[in-house]
């Protein structure tokens, strides 16, 4: 049994191990991994996201268990110290000795910290592990105490520091990067496309500033400021320093191996050192000179070193190591591949660039137009996948380059073939090395009949993520190829669209989620479909969701918003936001008398947060005795008619927008649809109501309402498209009650009116051919659906808090009045918020 | 935090040493959860009809730390019994605890018994 000693257990370290055992001769090593961090191995590049969930094993590369599965010995928390060559020991910092048969340094790299004068002081930090961003974090949180505007500088505007730039942003602090050079990612980027992310990142702001030299920190005991010149200078409570990486290669100097001038332990083709037993890989290696800070190169250089630890083959490092990258900085997508910058003698460039909407894109073409040589994206990285593969494998471009990038723009068309163009030799997944031909024979020959299949096959995009769009067109194609359908079916349990389930629904009269399953699905059901059944037979009956609670999605089973803590939100409906002083008193005594957060929402009503499950009943019976009535603040339904104050009061009005907001609300109040639905009057052009920003806009004109849908804010707000013009109050209820319930039949779940009128075929004159002239002759059965489920309105919590039954679905236990102890809430702004996320 | 989710860990009918009475089995809706209180330990409880099946589980969501799993919606996974948590959707296996969709720690699962009308759980104290 020969022994083979790991030191340091990070992702490249970890792949190493993972690559040894799975093959097959390796029975006849024993690995023995060391770690000087507490914890093992974890995934470093998505470490910001240790602040959205605060979870760190959700981050680690394989849990401790699978090392001993694996018959691999790990220590963590003992750093090693010293390599004695001649006896093949190693000492570590407990003065425990090992031998070793070979050795593997995979001990990485260490944040560069520059020697600015007063870097010591305290609330500077480097950005690298989780015991980092844990210091960072409970710093933040003591300087927000004192002060709720603290400011935090990142010093280095590369890769990492903007992603340091997202997570002291992400702590509630004013975020500022400093750079050394005159433009960000001054490796990936060129001037002009970090200009355009320069402009992106301050629109969401981020305080960017180029071209500074730090001298000093300022401060006594903390930092206070960065002085760059005599009279420039910044103030900040905090400093991440991400200014780059320093390999960790002192075992490597003190035992005598060869190093590079600028540090790192020099390796060749079969990442051995200059000592042929020791074996250096990941970024304390350097390698044709250089040190390379990605993961992929990393877990190649362990392939390279576990073949050949076990001679059975002659794998070698690659010559040329691509250094391209995607990735999503602060929700802007980034790309750089190839040879981003192009020197004159080599090529030449194409540059689109949009100034209004973030966009950079350039490719940069040989002379002779026939190859592609690399090229930066900025804005939208959509095409990366395919550029990276045609700048890979020299597939040939469009004769007129300049339709790759200007063809792709737009509605996500492609002017280049699809995925299945490209080699089956290409490498589609760079961080676990699995070409185009692993992905598409995971399915022809593997027996894999779905993403999720390939995935736990091949382990393609379980790195860096950056090729699943790629795979899922590669997977969607292969299944297409051998007459296997792909549907958007709904999930395992119903093999049918939404729009087909409710077609079977409504023909054969289906009344409870039983009948449902049991007559068209399988199983017993889920947490996808469920809720759409149930959405699908209150669109049909008009049912509210106290029937079957049981299949209602959480927030509508108990009529109210879960918010963070498992408390709950409550929204009574105030119709066009007109409401009486005397309404307003009695939220005002509901409110303190349950000691509830309130707040007023966008569409013009008031939200009162922090209800515990077992108050809600009594909160709302307060509220209906006033005359309120539920918002369906938490139901996929009408939310609200939003309106201006309209021709009674304003002297620009030219209609009463307030008046016809409550009628449009009371009449579609209540309807359960695919998604949210909102709407807004306005009564004049000025558009106070913000109309066209909903999913139905009226805006009142000379002769009549103009009527818009499609209209939405959100993650892609849409402006609504013009239906009709001029028309009268009844033509517009009219109109409206047709385009809901073609939309309610026929939209895919959870998708909002814009979304199902990009993909109506036809578009917006499609949907006035169907809904002003009836070219599908629907419009009376429409009308006559709609007003049957209008007339079938009532107030759920009313139907609610009447029935004991439906009451006792609110106590928190089944066997006890006490209530949820572990709720907690601090003070916030003379108000409440709920304990912050642990 | 870990503490409140260290109190919570999977028993074995074989290792049961209390079997607690909490209430009617009227008191459980059908294909739906509630919690019971037993000490200072909260106990999601399904009453799986559809499979005549009865599962119990920490009503602790080990994502969030939050008293929620008993108002989670049940349904099945290729066939595994199931619950999502209500905040994000976090699916758990009734049977083995084990997180279906991620990475998180498994839950702990306690077993259920019926017996003259009431609903009974198993602790090994």
């Amino acid at each position: 049994m020969k022994s083979i000693l790991v030191i340091g257990n990070g992702m490249v370290g970890y792949k190493f191990c993972e690559k040894f055992v799975a093959k097959k001769t390796s029975e006849n090593f024993k690995i023995t991994v060391f770690g000087e961090e507490p914890r093992p191995a974890y995934d470093r590049v998505h470490l910001s996201e240790f602040f959205e969930n605060g979870d760190a094993k959700a981050l680690e590369m394989a849990p401790r268990s699978w090392y001993e599965e694996n018959n691999i010995e790990l220590i963590t928390n003992e750093r090693v110290t010293d390599i004695h060559r001649a006896s093949k020991t190693i000492t570590t910092i407990n003065e425990k000795t090992f031998s070793y048969d070979y050795l593997v340094l995979a001990t990485g790299s260490s944040a560069f910290v520059p020697s600015i004068k007063g870097v010591e002081k305290e609330g500077v930090f480097v950005y690298r592990t989780i015991e980092d961003l844990e210091g960072m974090m409970a710093y933040a949180d003591q300087l927000k105490k004192t002060n709720p505007e603290a400011k935090a500088a990142v010093l280095g505007g590369g890769l990492l520091g903007l992603e340091a730039a997202k997570a002291v942003m992400d702590m509630g602090l004013e975020p500022h990067v400093v750079e050394f050079a005159s433009k960000l990612m001054p490796r990936q980027l060129d001037t002009r496309g970090s200009s355009v992310l320069k402009n992106k990142l301050e629109s969401m702001g981020i305080h960017i500033h180029l071209s500074k030299a730090t001298n000093k920190i300022l401060g006594e005991n903390a930092i206070t400021g960065m002085e760059f010149g005599e009279y420039d200078k910044i103030n900040v409570d905090m400093l991440v320093v991400s200014a780059g990486i320093r390999p960790r290669d002192e075992l490597g100097k003190t035992c005598g191996l060869e190093m590079g001038t600028r540090g790192g332990i020099v390796v060749n083709k079969k990442m051995q050192t200059s000592d042929p037993e020791i074996f250096a890989i990941g970024e304390v290696a350097l390698y044709n000179n250089m040190i390379y800070g990605l993961v992929a190169p990393g877990y190649e250089m362990a392939d390279v070193a576990v073949d050949q630890i076990l001679g059975t083959s002659e794998t070698l490092m690659t010559e040329d190591i691509d250094m391209s990258t995607k990735l999503k900085l602060i929700g802007v997508d980034v790309a750089s591949f190839g040879e981003p910058f192009m020197p004159v003698e080599k090529g030449y460039s194409i540059i689109f660039e949009n100034k209004t909407k973030d966009l950079y894109k350039r490719i940069n073409v040989s002379h002779d137009g026939k190859k592609l040589l690399g090229g930066i994206l900025i804005g939208d990285a959509s095409d990366y996948n395919m550029f990276h593969q045609i700048y890979l494998n020299g597939l040939p471009i469009p004769e007129d380059a300049e339709e790759l990038i200007l063809g792709a723009r737009g509605e996500g068309g492609s002017s280049f073939g699809s995925a299945m163009d490209i080699p089956d030799a290409a490498q589609v997944c760079s961080c676990e090395s699995v070409t185009k031909g692993a992905i598409c024979s995971s399915i022809t020959e593997g027996g894999c009949n779905s993403l999720a299949d390939v995935i736990s096959k091949t382990k393609v995009t379980t790195g860096c993520g950056g090729c699943k769009p790629m795979v899922v067109d590669l997977v969607n194609e292969t299944l297409k190829s051998l007459g296997k359908e792909v549907k958007e079916t709904i999930c395992e349990h119903f093999a049918y669209t939404r729009q087909e389930l409710f077609g079977i629904i409504k023909v054969k009269q289906l009344k409870t989620f039983d009948e449902a399953i049991d007559t068209c699905g399988k199983g017993d059901g889920c947490e996808i479909c469920k809720p759409l059944v149930a959405s699908i037979f209150a669109s049909l009956y008009n049912d509210t969701a106290n029937k079957e609670e049981v299949i209602q999605d959480s927030n509508d089973k108990f009529l109210a918003n879960i918010q963070r803590n498992g408390t709950y939100s409550v929204v009574p409906r105030i119709p066009g936001g007109e409401i009486t002083p005397d309404k307003l008193i009695v939220i005002g005594q509901v409110g303190k008398k349950y000691n509830l957060y309130t707040k007023i929402t966008g569409g013009q009503r008031i939200d009162l947060f922090g209800a515990q499950l077992n108050d809600l009943p009594a909160i709302w019976k307060e509220l209906i005795d006033a005359g309120f009535e539920s918002g369906h603040a938490y139901g996929k339904s009408l939310r609200t008619v939003k309106s201006c104050v309209g021709s009674s009061w304003c002297r620009y009005g030219m209609d009463d927008s307030v008046g016809f907001a409550i009628e449009l609300e009371n009449r579609y109040k209540g309807l359960r649809s695919p998604h949210k639905f909102k709407g807004g009057v306005s009564a004049c052009i000025r558009e106070c109501a913000e109309a066209r920003g909903k999913d139905f806009g009226i805006i009142a004109v000379e002769g009549g309402w103009n009527l818009y849908v499609g209209g939405n804010g959100g993650a892609t707000p849409r402006h609504a498209q013009l239906l009709a013009e001029q028309i009268d109050n009844e033509t517009v209820i009219k109109y409206l009650d047709r385009f809901f319930m073609y939309y309610i039949r026929t939209a895919a779940p959870l998708m909002r009116t814009s979304t199902w009128l990009d993909k109506l075929e036809g578009g917006i004159e499609q949907l006035k051919k169907i809904v002003i002239d009836d070219s599908l002759n629907i419009v009376k059965e429409l009308e006559t659906e709609m007003q049957s489920l209008v007339d079938a309105y009532q107030c759920e919590w009313k139907q609610a808090i009447e029935n004991d039954d439906m009451v006792s679905r609110f106590q928190h236990f089944v066997n006890s009045e006490a209530t949820d102890d572990n709720i907690v809430f601090v003070p916030m702004r003379e108000q409440k918020q709920p304990a912050a996320w642990n | 935090m870990d503490t409140i989710l260290n109190k919570y860990s999977t028993v074995k009918e074989s290792d049961v040493k209390v079997w607690f009475k909490t209430a009617e089995v009227n008191k459980f809706a059908k294909n739906g959860g509630v919690c019971v209180k037993y000490k200072d330990l909260q106990i999601a409880v399904f009453n799986f009809e559809r499979r005549n099946k009865w599962y119990a589980c920490q009503n602790l969501s080990p994502e969030k730390k939050e008293n929620v799993l008993s108002r989670g919606m049940i349904g099945d996974d290729k066939g595994i019994p199931k619950v999502a948590c209500p905040l994000h959707k976090k699916t758990f296996s009734l049977e083995t605890g084990e997180n279906l969709n991620g990475d998180l720690a498994p839950i702990a699962t306690y077993p259920v018994k019926i017996e003259g009308n009431f609903v009974y759980i198993g602790f090994s104290e």
